[in-house]
């Protein structure tokens, strides 16, 4: 009964303004669209920019790092001195992960973890005429590459099953295989460093939209890396492993590391800038849409202090025939919530639809070959951060108008006339 | 019979303190019986309206005391007050002070829908009653500015009867409008008086209006002489 009557007063007075409250509601409708759309597009580059390098890194990788012996035999003569000498160099016998079956199979019964995939990464030369191309191959299991690392997202010519398939095939950096000149069906012959010679078949091209991989990166099935090294199956230089909660990813590289006796890094160590880089971009965006929110904010501020102005009559009257500071309080901050919540909903419902726009515009580039359209995020998070705002910010713009209506002395403005 | 009292005030006095103290209201006492028609005459600044506003609870800082029914109501809460006025006063001003975004009939009715005593029908009949009294019905749905000024005071008086108020306050009702308008305002006011015995308190300068109430209370510097 008293709520049907303020709003039957706060809806007459919106009405009577027609005009300033739309064009205030149309501020709140702006500036909930542009947020929502700005953040959507924002956050969709963003993902598909730190995906380019994060969906592809492992969260945790065990290998056997390249160092000398920690323990030099002079320090067995004497422990406490600083010694200059130093006689064993780096030993290069065991870049392989010893027992790296049982390790791998540990891991896979680890609850954190959501997959593992071993990996053989090894230099070589690709042998292009006279000359000598370095290079580095990477010794995959397809299956497990592809399902946790987007393998064949990359491969934008041929498919990746023909690693499996055909017999000592490789799928080529495109950099690498321009400069090759080498075609799908082509043979290339590449060294390895231990000097060991080998003929590929080209099967595929692998794109990763970064040069310098592309450049020199190419894949091959793990069992033609493991010939082509002379090597035995058991022979895996690392383990790359998915976890199901990325944040658990430097607690459990240390933990593993020990109990395995095997070099671990983590994503978040290996890719630390990406991570900053990602904040820093959304911090901006979400600053420049609270702007815009704000500014609405102040624009129906305006507007209901106007309004309070050329009520101030109607205000006095209803003072007079009984209505108390509060209801005068609630009848405007009524108006401000409605002009909050239908702009905030049409907001929130045009900005959904320019992201539905966004996504459509053609965004080609040599450099991102599986990005056909501009990515945008329809994370319900920022719907929801952008209504909640939405309505807080009007609240406050109607909350000063309102308290100065609510003190209004009926007498003064009687007595004024 | 002793006729009980509706409005009484003990020793009212008030101050304005811009640009300098002065006192408006001298130690004014004053009584109201139930169904007077009762005028409060006097020279412009004389405080007659100051008084009104006093005895209407809007205007709250006074010394002194209010009594309305024989409850004092001086220093009560302004939701209260609010209250009060909603129930117990009806107003006519001398502007016709109708809320312009509503309809001749949502004028009258706000104030009942404010009390929320009746339902929304009732509230409707109620409404278009106290219209029909003043000859107003036909002009209910009307905006108020499709209203002429005598019309307007009309239906500002309907509104200040909707709720069946114990007493109804003027302030200077008749003051501007035209003779005609004013005659037909009058003879309502009589009206009321006569036939539903209706306590009102009117603030004019009109003496032909004043001749035909009850009683004239005459004020001067502030005080009733």
């Amino acid at each position: 009964m008293m709520w049907g009557l303020i709003t039957e007063i706060a809806w007459a007075l919106m009405v009577a303004r027609g005009k300033q409250t739309v064009i205030a509601g149309v501020g709140v409708v702006f500036s909930i669209t542009m947020f929502v759309a700005l953040l959507g597009f924002m956050n969709g580059l963003n993902s598909m920019l730190d995906g380019l390098i994060l969906n592809r890194t492992p969260h945790i990788r065990f290998y056997n790092e390249v160092k000398p012996n920690p323990e030099q035999p002079i320090q067995l003569y004497d422990k406490e001195s600083h010694h200059v000498i130093r006689s064993i160099k780096p030993s290069a016998s065991r870049l392989d992960i010893h027992n790296s079956g049982p390790i791998m199979e540990s891991l896979e019964n680890d609850q954190r973890v959501l997959g593992v995939a071993p990996k053989i990464t090894t230099q070589v030369f690709y042998n292009v005429g006279t000359i000598d191309i370095t290079g580095v191959i990477n010794g995959v299991n397809v299956e497990k590459e592809a399902d946790l690392f987007a393998f064949e997202d990359y491969i934008t010519t041929g498919n990746v099953q023909d690693l499996n398939n055909t017999l000592n095939s490789v799928i080529l950096g495109k950099g690498a295989a321009d400069r090759m000149l080498a075609e799908i069906g082509d043979l290339i012959q590449v060294t390895t460093a231990q000097g060991n010679r080998m003929q590929l078949k080209v099967v595929g091209y692998f794109q990763s939209g970064l040069g310098d991989v592309d450049n020199v990166q190419s894949y091959a099935s793990i069992n033609t890396v493991q010939k082509m090294l002379g090597e035995p199956s058991s022979y895996v230089t690392d383990i790359q492993v998915k976890l199901h909660d990325l944040n658990l990813a430097p607690e459990m590289a240390k933990e593993l590391s020990q109990i395995y006796q095997v070099d671990a890094d983590d994503i978040q160590t290996v890719n630390a800038q990406f991570e900053t880089g990602t904040q820093v971009r959304s911090m901006i965006s979400y600053a420049v849409g609270i702007t815009l929110l704000v500014v609405s904010g102040f624009g129906i501020y305006n507007i209901l202090n106007m309004m309070i102005y050329e009520k101030m009559d109607t205000i006095a009257i209803l003072k007079a025939i009984g209505f108390s500071g509060r209801d005068v309080n609630m009848i405007f901050i009524m108006i401000a919530l409605t002009i909050g919540v239908v702009g905030g909903a049409l907001g929130l419902i045009l900005g959904y639809m320019a992201g539905l726009g966004i996504e459509r515009i053609p965004f080609e580039t040599e450099a991102l070959p599986t990005i056909k359209t501009f990515p945008v995020d329809f994370n319900p998070r920022y719907y929801m951060i952008a209504g909640v705002f939405s309505v807080v910010t009007t609240y406050f713009a109607g909350y000063f108008p309102a308290r100065k209506a609510s003190k209004i002395d009926p007498v003064d403005i009687i007595r004024g006339k | 019979m002793q006729r009980s009292s509706v409005l009484r005030t003990q020793n009212v006095s008030k101050y304005f303190f811009s640009p300098e103290k002065t006192q408006v209201l001298k130690e004014v006492c004053l009584d109201v019986k139930k169904g007077e028609f009762v005028s409060v005459m006097g020279k412009s600044g004389c405080g007659k309206s100051t008084l009104l506003y006093i005895l209407s609870t809007m205007d709250t800082d006074y010394e002194g005391q209010l009594f309305i029914e024989n409850e004092l109501i001086t220093g009560l809460d302004a939701k209260v007050l609010s209250r009060i006025r909603n129930e117990k006063i009806g107003f006519v001003f001398q502007f016709h002070y109708l809320l312009n975004e509503f309809s001749a009939l949502e004028n009258v009715k706000i104030p009942a829908m404010k009390l929320g005593k009746f339902s929304p029908e009732e509230i409707e009949n109620r409404a278009m009653e106290k219209l029909k009294i003043f000859g107003m019905e036909s002009h209910a749905l009307k905006k108020v500015h499709q209203l002429s000024g005598g019309q307007k005071q009309r239906v500002a008086i309907a509104r200040a009867l909707i709720n069946d108020p114990l007493i109804i306050m003027g302030d200077e009702p008749t003051g501007n409008l035209d003779n005609t308008n004013s005659d037909i305002v009058f003879n309502i006011f009589k009206e009321l008086a006569q036939d539903f015995h209706q306590t009102m308190l009117i603030v004019t300068h009109d003496d032909e209006f004043a001749k035909g109430t009850d009683r004239i209370i005459e004020m001067e510097d502030g005080s009733i002489i």
